[in-house]
């Protein structure tokens, strides 16, 4: 494998940090000065990355240290097939997250903006230190600025409400990672003498020098509680609880950034850390697939009874985190094919709904389901959008979804698990009946007396990112290949 | 028998020096913990003073100074003494210190007893609560 | 000229608070400056003996020309060098945000502030320089005097916790003082070194043992080592302002390298291992500490005395490093000393601005301040990020090294401690950073407007150093590799 050294992960890290800061100096006194450091910050941000993908998809890696503090300890950036592809995905739907999110926050007039737009952009630093992460103590400290630069924003409404969400946010977070992650990362370093990320997996040769088999099956245990973003039960409650904070925050930060960090995070310990053989071999790869499995399903079923539509939408997004760790856990190449490529089919998908459930309150006001009924008629673009994404998330083709369940079928196949499979279609199953009723009832049900919809108007620049999210959602599924190529470059 | 007699004047440190601690741990007035204080600092002034002493030997001043070997059974042991009046000067600077506190608080709260000046605290710090 | 240096950093400090006091008496506003310039001095004198240190190895003076073990001797190692430039950085920089907050709050009455400070830092200082038992003796009660005396004048509760404060500080110092006299009585010397190469064929004699114990409590008094903490939360939480920002940070840590010069240099590690579960007893008491300290911290509704119970359980995470006696976790025990010193210093500074301003520290006197002052806030944050121990904060370099050091011992337990702790940490510090950045305003006429209430930063000369210790506190981590390897890895002891 061929190593290229460029200064291009810090930048991509660095450059939304600047932003932050004059975003911080500019303040409130010229707002469109400020939104415009996030949008150029946005638009650096992806062509950076960007920039990075014809080298990787040609099976380079792209290598920078930044300082090495002590043995162990390195701030080292390495930008793979599988740190590309989540920087990607997470840089463009920033920006559109970014017109998107001061569409929001105007019409709607919100409070403390500077603040807003500041921690948003701390925390997209943040996401690409985790893409691009050499090593598990870069990988940490990334890990937990997404945590406290996204806390503000969960509080961002600083009701009793909010306020609450966000220290259930916080404790589940910065506590298990504290608690266990951290742990994790000190028994790894005890019996690996490194936190170095290989292709192989740095603790395969510790059974070799006798280390015990509990005590590896421990240390992954630990890995998968501490790593709470990645919202696998009975860790994820932090993740409805954080649905207080500004639709965009959700959509972006609550369906992408931050639990695609926690999956993220979850592949490369399995890759890169433990590895598919000793994982195989101590035969912990089915426990999690079924762990995961047993997530799917309950928080479908959680999603079913929910009013809330963004509550609706945290625990789908909930079951939907599971697919990826399933593809992981089976350690099939198909599979992980699957699991890889749904970070990105997920996110364009999840963040379209979670946008139209913002544009649904910036235009209407309203949050829970039942009253949506005949909504489609005064929110044409919305609902279709919606639509789209819904599909997305049951598999149906030809929408982004389709891709991403099929390779995790065949992985499962390959397994030889059936059980995973019949799991993934009574998921689908769970996925259309709580996605559909939706669209019946925005378009088919009489609107209810109660109801107001009479002055309800979409909002262009709020409907317009929502539009383009919901057709990438569709081109993914036609043409996958691009994305396709990068995660079959992460198992090759 | 013998060993308490043979070493007595550990003993009297102790004992000094447990009700000096007695003092100061137990009573509530603010004076009274002071003096269990001094004769805590005492005792150990003792303790010292008593490890210097040898039988039969007289204090260190050497006289023949033409004399080059010095028998030193001959003589007490000086540093212990020299280090107490350091010591000393120390525990009357704190003792110093502890009396203008003393007068400050007695200024202050017009009583010595701790228990008093804390129920008067806690008066302050909730002045409308009856 | 570099052994000079020794007493110089004693003398000058001495003297000045001598002149200080002549020339208050003359000129009011002269003592300001004169402080700033006697402790710039020092600053410069440390890096001066550390240059000296790292380049030629351990510097002695003879006191008066006199051969040790009958003379005193100042001996100053990496060990020795580390700790005073800690301590003279640390105190120039609280002198510097003193000036308002003295000012403030003891009007008419700084001269006699300054004196006294200079004489506690002289204590301090003294303490480091010293290679003889006793002569340590006398600075530890030139510092403890000097801090009763600047505590006492603090507000509330502050004379009776000054005074509680000086029986327990005595009753330590008398303890230290007779575990130095058993050690005479064992082997006639009161050098460290020369008692450290005449003690090890005596460690079966019950008179050392006696004074090891004697040595022990004395000292885990005076560094605030639970359970015997109870001086301090009353004591740092009435004291003014700028008192709590050098002794919380200072103060215990001479105190643990006290005790780490008596573990390892006048006893030495092989003597905790064959004759008492010294290290074993002291893991467990940091364990204490840390676990409680925390927990106390969280149930109270001052932010000072809350910063209070978190000295106490910082003071276990170093005594946890020191206990499980490996290279890493002494290593990490040093560099927790360096990073708590500052983290320490930047959150009592920030109490202080915060006392300043609106006269009270209650959490709730917390509510919504980053409005009024956002860059303190900012500044109290990234240091109470430091002592939860979140990169790339220093804190979390420091445990970084306990924590493997734990591991390395085998004791996993304790590193469980130092996590659990972090986490009550948490839960400690995130009541108040809620309280600054989320919590409506307690005064309902405040909510009128964002733009109601106006900035109302801290003064310059109180910001400068906040910030200088909250950049510390940022940017020492990612050097804690060059720190360890310039200078403490020459101090861990032979043996781990």
């Amino acid at each position: 494998m061929e190593i290229i050294s460029s200064i291009k992960p810090l930048l991509a890290v660095i450059v939304s940090l600047i932003a932050a800061f004059l975003i911080l100096l500019t303040g409130e006194r010229a707002r469109n000065l400020r939104e415009f450091w996030t949008i150029l910050a946005s638009v650096i941000k992806f062509t950076i990355v960007f920039s990075m993908v014809s080298p990787i998809r040609e099976g380079k890696v792209i290598e920078y240290t930044v300082i090495s503090i002590s043995p162990g300890l390195s701030l080292q950036f390495r930008a793979d097939a599988l740190g590309i592809l989540f920087a990607l995905t997470a840089s463009f739907l920033w920006i559109i997250t970014s017109f998107y999110s001061i569409g929001y926050m105007r019409s709607l007039n919100e409070r403390a903006q500077t603040r807003y737009f500041a921690c948003f952009a701390i925390a997209l630093s943040a996401t690409m230190g985790v893409a691009f992460s050499a090593n598990l103590f870069t990988t940490f400290l990334f890990y937990e600025i997404i945590t406290l630069s996204t806390y503000p924003l969960v509080a961002h409404k600083e009701t009793p409400e909010a306020i609450r969400g966000a220290r259930i946010y916080l404790t589940y977070l910065l506590g298990t990672s504290i608690a266990f992650l951290l742990l994790a990362i000190f028994m790894t370093y005890t019996v690996a003498g490194t936190l170095d990320f290989s292709d192989n997996g740095i603790l395969i040769d510790t059974t070799a020098m006798g280390v015990s088999d509990t005590f590896l099956t421990i240390t992954f245990i630990l890995f998968m509680a501490g790593i709470a973003k990645a919202a696998m039960m009975p860790l994820h409650s932090w993740l409805p609880a954080a649905m207080v904070a500004p639709t965009p925050v959700s959509a972006l930060l609550h369906a992408v950034v931050v639990v695609k960090a926690g999956v993220f995070v979850v592949v490369k310990v399995v890759i890169h850390i433990f590895g598919i053989d000793l994982l195989t071999k101590l035969g912990l790869g089915t426990a999690l697939a079924y762990f995961s499995s047993f997530t799917i399903i309950i928080a479908s079923i959680i999603a079913l009874k929910q009013d809330n539509l963004k509550r609706m939408l945290a625990f789908s997004t909930i079951s939907q985190l599971s697919y990826i760790i399933l593809g992981a856990a089976l350690l099939k190449p198909s599979s992980m094919v699957g699991g890889i490529i749904h970070i990105t089919n997920h996110a364009f998908s999840k963040i379209t709904l979670f946008f139209c459930a913002g544009s649904i309150y910036v235009s209407a006001h309203k949050t829970e389901i039942s009253q949506l009924s005949g909504i489609g008629k005064k929110m044409p673009w919305t609902m279709a959008a919606f639509f789209i994404g819904s599909l997305s998330m049951i598999g149906v083709p030809p929408t982004a979804g389709f891709i991403s369940k099929w390779y995790l079928a065949v992985g499962s196949m390959e397994a030889k698990e059936i059980p995973i499979l019949v799991v993934l279609l009574f998921s689908s199953v769970l996925n259309a009946a709580y996605f559909l009723p939706i669209t019946y009832k925005a378009f088919f049900e009489k609107e209810n007396h109660t109801d107001h919809h009479e002055e309800v108007k979409e909002i262009p620049v709020v409907v317009i990112p929502l539009v383009i999210t919901a057709i990438i959602s569709i081109l993914v599924g036609i043409y996958p290949d691009y994305f396709l190529t990068l995660a079959k470059e992460v198992i090759r | 028998m013998d060993f308490i007699i043979s070493k007595f004047n550990y003993w009297i440190y102790i004992v000094l020096m447990m009700i000096g601690f007695y003092a100061m741990i137990s009573k509530s007035n603010l004076v009274k913990k002071l003096v269990g204080m001094n004769i805590f600092q005492t005792a150990i002034i003792l303790f010292f003073i008593s490890i210097g002493s040898k039988k039969g030997a007289t204090i260190p001043i050497i006289q023949d100074s033409h004399v080059d070997a010095v028998n030193s059974a001959l003589y007490m042991n000086p540093l212990p003494h020299v280090l107490m009046l350091t010591a000393i000067v120390v525990m009357v600077s704190t003792f110093g210190v502890a009396v203008a506190l003393l007068i400050m608080i007695y200024r202050k709260y017009k009583t010595l007893e701790e228990d008093e000046i804390l129920q008067i605290l806690r008066n302050e710090k909730w002045p409308n609560t009856h | 000229m570099a052994e000079h240096s020794l007493i110089l950093i004693i003398v000058i400090p001495l003297m000045a608070s001598c002149f200080n006091i002549l020339l208050g008496l003359f000129r009011r506003g002269f003592c300001y400056p004169l402080v700033i310039a006697t402790l710039s001095l020092c600053v410069i004198l440390s890096i001066f003996i550390m240059d000296g240190v790292i380049n030629n190895g351990v510097i002695h003076y003879r006191l008066g020309g006199w051969a040790p073990p009958w003379g005193i001797e100042y001996v100053v190692d990496h060990l020795n060098a580390f700790v005073m430039t800690i301590i003279s950085f640390i105190s120039l920089f609280v002198a510097v945000y003193s000036k308002r907050s003295v000012e403030a709050e003891l009007p008419g009455r700084t001269v006699y502030f300054y004196t006294v400070f200079l004489l506690l830092v002289t204590g301090l200082l003294g303490i480091t320089v010293t290679g003889d038992v006793f002569n340590l003796y006398v600075f530890l009660e030139i510092t403890s005097l000097a801090g009763y005396a600047l505590i006492a004048i603090g507000r509330d509760k502050a004379l009776l916790a000054s005074f509680n404060y000086l029986i327990m500080g005595t009753i330590g110092a008398c303890f230290y003082l007779l575990g130095v006299g058993y050690l005479y009585i064992a082997t006639g010397s009161l050098n460290m070194a020369d008692l450290g190469r005449l003690l090890p064929d005596l460690y079966h004699s019950k008179v050392v043992l006696v004074a090891f114990a004697f040595f022990a409590v004395g000292v885990a008094i005076k560094m605030a080592l639970f359970p015997l903490h109870v001086w301090l939360p009353d004591a740092y939480t009435y004291a003014p302002s700028t008192v709590s920002a050098l002794a919380a940070s200072t103060m215990t840590k001479v105190g643990v390298y006290v005790m780490i010069r008596i573990m390892f240099t006048v006893f030495k590690p092989n003597f905790s291992a064959e004759m008492l579960p010294v290290t074993e007893i002291l893991g467990w008491v940091a364990s204490g500490a840390m676990i409680f300290g925390c927990i106390l911290a969280i149930a109270q509704t001052d932010v000072k005395r809350m910063l209070s119970y978190i000295l106490i359980a910082e003071v276990g995470y170093i005594v946890i490093g020191v206990s499980v006696t490996n290279r890493m976790g002494f290593t990490g025990a040093l560099l927790h000393i360096l990073f708590d010193a500052f983290m320490m210093a930047c959150l009592f500074m920030v109490a202080g601005v915060v006392m300043h301003k609106t006269g009270k520290t209650s959490i709730h006197g917390f509510r919504q301040l980053h409005r009024r002052m956002p860059i303190t806030m900012a500044a109290f944050t990234i240091a109470a990020l430091s002592v939860i121990g979140v990169p790339p904060t220093a804190g979390f370099f420091s445990k970084w090294y306990l924590v493997l050091g734990a591991i390395y011992a085998r004791k996993w337990i304790f590193a469980g401690m130092l996590l659990l702790s972090s986490l009550l940490a948490v839960v400690a510090f995130f009541r108040v950073i809620e309280n600054i950045y989320f919590a409506p305003s307690c005064h309902a006429h405040d909510r009128v407007g964002q733009e109601g209430i106006v900035r109302d930063e801290a003064p310059l000369s109180m910001l400068v150093p906040l910030l200088t210790m909250a950049a510390g506190i940022l940017i020492l981590g990612f050097f804690s590799g060059k720190i360890v390897s310039a200078v403490i890895q020459f101090t861990v002891p032979e043996g781990f």
